[in-house]
């Protein structure tokens, strides 16, 4: 199975990252390794319950700065509810238990005294489906800017119009901000949810399956935009589309039954897997 | 045995034609039932509209009644009506909304405490209106109403029928449609528009306000409208907590007496000095209660439609 995929560098990234801070002007553009060294998400013997089924086990991954790590797996593999741990959005499910620690820019966000509310302000999240608030398209954009007491309108024009170029959305929607967001199509709505998550500026950005819901043109508008946004974000996708992680992604996490599998180079990953699982998958022989 | 097959599947064609036969009946039965219903509510519009309509005019509706309400007209009854009404909303949204979105969304749905509200939920709709009345006069004007008095040292002013207890006690009676129609409306929030709004760093309550409310708020909407009509007609709540039999002036203030349609329309039925010089006006005030019912109704369903559209994206 040939994929298509753009040079990464080949450098064995598994080997034990030390943890190096490294300059300031040298965030993103470092080695993979200084990424990961900088990992602003990692996790540590990570399990988490719902009742009595476990359904993540044991996660301990590292997940490098300013880079997109593809999330895969067959469906109930543990892939979303992983993406769901680091905004705890898993809290809104009753019975859930966790064990380990998940770690955001330093806290471990299972902390009693970690502020949820702040922590997704860091962490963005965007949906399987689109999913805009009944509202303007203006007002989407500004909800996050809203709910932290923003008021002043020329900034929150200013965060608009930055947010909707950022998500590749500006042009088509410029001259008519005041519209009802559902008026927009599928993938125009999607852009707009990864504006109105981007517009309260976070560090990382969760996306569950982005594109699922959308048609080919529009799929590829959101991996293009992917691409485009971890130049300033550190990304995690979950997808079900193995060709989509391979095209956007720097690194893969391949999911089994709430087991990592394998995690690598995307590029490693899907052309010469080191785990028989790993190779059954990708080659469509499970899934 | 060929034989045997061929008699066993007459009879069963014999049972399915009798089946049809229960079948086209029950469909008659159910049609004329449907039917009895349009005919009822046709006879009781046509009458009071054809005994009413008459009496309508300008005079009746802007004069207060006169000669022991065998003349004049029935302003007090309708101002007393709409500023009962509009009190009583005021007093039931807030709470109504407020205990629905308690139980819908900070309630731990196991508790004793939710079981308890719910249970009293569903018994309180289940308390006859006259209940209520009784309930007003004891609690309302009694207990609270004395009690601010002592309180004040004022001799008797809050510790009487008035406009407040009387929309106090309305309110109560309407109590559980609102809950019920808010948590409904609240439920039917798609999980996405939650999960979107608290991703987003928008804390619990500000979720509620800015985004499950607004949604929920067509559903809202219709516990008012269904109140509203309720609590337009109730005469048993208002009797004993503020409708007065007649009353010179209107009322100024939320603590005055004040007469109310409903309740006029059961004193003329049954207090008239002159029986045949009141019925066209006891037409014509049930004819106007009707049509003020179905105004505020009507008002309420157009703004219900108008905010269901601008959540549906079109306007």
């Amino acid at each position: 199975m040939t994929l298509d995929t753009r040079p990464i560098r080949s450098e064995d990234a598994a080997r034990p990252a030390t943890p190096l801070p490294a300059p300031e002007s040298a965030r993103g553009r470092g080695t993979t390794a200084e990424a990961m060294a900088r990992a602003p998400i990692h996790t540590q013997d990570y399990q988490l319950f719902y009742g009595k089924t476990q359904a993540l086990k044991s996660v301990t991954l590292r997940f490098p700065e300013h880079a997109v790590t593809a999330i895969i797996g067959p469906s109930g593999c543990g892939k979303s509810t992983l993406l769901r741990s680091f905004n705890r959005m898993n809290d809104m499910i009753p019975g859930v238990r966790t064990e380990g620690t998940v770690t955001v820019s330093g806290t471990n966000v299972f902390d009693p005294g970690t502020d949820v509310v702040d922590l997704r302000r860091r962490v963005g999240m965007v949906f399987q489906r689109p999913n805009p608030f009944p509202k303007s398209i203006f007002e989407n954009v500004v909800f996050g800017l809203r709910m932290l007491g923003l008021r002043d309108r020329v900034e929150l024009e200013a965060r608009v119009e930055q947010s909707l170029k950022q998500a590749a959305l500006w042009d088509e929607v410029k001259d008519r901000l005041q519209a009802s967001a559902l008026t927009l199509s599928g993938g125009q709505q999607q852009r707009l949810c990864i504006a109105r998550c981007l517009a309260v500026e976070p560090e990382i950005i969760l996306m569950d399956e982005p594109a699922s819901a959308l048609d080919p043109t529009a799929t590829a508008r959101v991996e293009e935009l992917v691409l485009a946004l971890k130049e300033h974000y550190t990304l995690l996708v979950v997808t079900h589309n193995m060709q989509q992680a391979a095209r956007v992604s720097d690194r893969t996490v391949f999911m089994l039954s709430g087991r990592v599998v394998e995690y690598d180079e995307t590029s490693k990953l899907f052309t010469s897997p080191s785990e028989k699982l790993t190779e059954d998958y990708i080659t469509g022989r499970f899934g | 045995m060929s034989g045997a097959l061929l008699a066993a599947g007459h009879r069963r064609l014999d049972k399915t034609r009798g089946r049809d036969v229960t079948g086209g009946l029950l469909a008659g039965l159910s049609g004329v039932a449907a039917g009895l219903i349009v005919l009822m509510v046709a006879i009781i519009l046509g009458n009071v509209i054809w005994f009413g309509w008459r009496t309508v005019t300008w005079d009746f509706l802007s004069k207060a009644p006169e000669q022991g309400m065998t003349a004049g007209g029935i302003f007090p009854a309708i101002f007393g009506t709409v500023a009962l009404v509009i009190l009583m909303v005021v007093a039931l949204i807030p709470f109504g909304v407020g205990a629905a979105v308690y139980l819908h969304e900070y309630a731990r749905p196991d508790a004793w405490f939710t079981k308890a509200v719910r249970f009293a939920v569903n018994n309180l709709a289940g308390v006859p209106s006259i209940v209520f009345g009784l309930f007003g006069l004891g609690f309302f004007i009694q207990f609270v109403g004395r009690g601010i008095d002592r309180a004040i040292g004022a001799d008797v002013w809050w510790g009487q029928p008035s406009l407040l207890w009387a929309a106090l006690t309305l309110a109560l009676l309407n109590l559980p449609v609102v809950i019920v129609t808010t948590e409904e409306a609240l439920r039917a929030v798609p999980r996405q528009m939650r999960e979107a709004s608290l991703a987003l760093g928008a804390t619990r309550w500000q979720t509620i306000w800015n985004v499950l409310l607004p949604q929920a708020l067509p559903g809202i909407l219709t516990g008012a409208i269904l109140s509203v009509s309720r609590g337009a007609g109730e005469v048993a709540p208002i009797m004993f907590t503020g409708a007065a039999y007649f009353l010179p002036y209107l009322p100024q203030s939320p603590t005055d007496q004040f007469m109310e349609l409903g309740y006029h329309i059961f004193v003329m039925a049954t207090q008239s000095p002159d029986v045949d010089a009141t019925r066209p006006l006891l037409y014509g005030t049930v004819l106007v209660l009707l049509l003020l019912t179905f105004a505020l109704n009507l008002t309420a369903v157009l703004i219900r439609g108008r905010l269901r559209a601008r959540l549906l994206g079109r306007s």
